[in-house]
């Protein structure tokens, strides 16, 4: 930043940089965000989603059936996916902020390496649990 | 004259209240990984689940109990997580107002219904 000292009086509108662009933070500042995302998504579609298909399978057989018919299909095991993507990645970060809050992890570096470490794991436990349900 | 400092006038803001939902947010967290354990490896165990089995699971009352007290970390914890979103994003006050009591009561009409599905359906 420079910080040329302007003339008095010269209040000016500063120009602010936001970089809107995900890809350019740092991991941390990106499991954060995605911690956020991945939360608001699940509120707003999971939570309603989840209690609907609990009502449904638990009401009777048909149901339970019919619900298993659907997620038989490809298009809704990706949705499924998305969201258990979601919770895995919100779970892991979540851990890791736990860490953080007891002072585990702090410094620059550690706080980077688990970042990374959230980041895989939430990605790796989506795999595996696709390959399982596919 | 130097007045001195009653322990009262030490707190220079707050209720601190916000340590409460702090904690309450990390409590109901891992509640919420304990049930996804337990959860998770239902199904690792059984693999494709038939209806008896769901039944089954869902006609004990501990289980039910268990289901009810991860459902309640969700929706404690979801309020304080979006009620978080809100204050940082949305500045105008009755907008925000009006959004908190809307998710708030979303909140709670989850609630009876989450009491509604688990003893209701039998």
């Amino acid at each position: 930043m420079s910080s040329v000292p302007r003339p008095a009086g010269q209040a000016t509108a500063r120009p602010k940089y936001y970089d809107l662009n995900l890809l350019n933070l740092p991991p941390p500042g990106l499991v954060s965000i995605l911690h956020r995302i991945t939360g608001v998504a699940m509120f707003a579609f999971l939570i309603p989603a989840l209690l609907m298909l609990l009502q449904c399978t638990l009401a009777g057989e048909a149901g339970f059936n019919q619900w298993k018919s659907y997620f038989a299909m490809p298009a809704v095991k990706l949705i499924v996916l998305g969201f258990i993507w979601c919770y895995m990645h919100h779970l892991f970060a979540g851990i890791r902020y736990l860490l953080l809050d007891v002072q585990v992890g702090i410094a620059k570096e550690p706080a980077r390496a688990s970042a990374n470490v959230v980041l895989v794991a939430g990605v790796v436990a989506t795999l595996l649990i696709g390959v399982r349900i596919w | 004259m130097v007045n001195p400092v009653k322990k009262a006038d030490r707190t220079p803001v707050g209720a601190h209240y916000g340590w409460q939902d702090w904690l309450a947010q990390r409590v109901t967290a891992a509640i919420m990984v304990l049930f996804s354990v337990v959860f998770i490896g239902f199904f690792a165990v059984h693999g494709s689940v038939t209806y008896a089995q769901w039944k089954m699971l869902f006609g004990s009352n501990l289980f039910r109990i268990l289901t009810l007290l991860f459902l309640l970390s969700v929706y404690y914890h979801a309020w304080i997580g979006i009620r978080d979103v809100l204050m940082d994003y949305v500045k105008p006050t009755g907008i925000r107002l009006a959004l908190q009591v809307g998710v708030l009561l979303f909140l709670v009409a989850c609630t009876i219904w989450s009491f509604s599905i688990l003893w209701g359906t039998y």
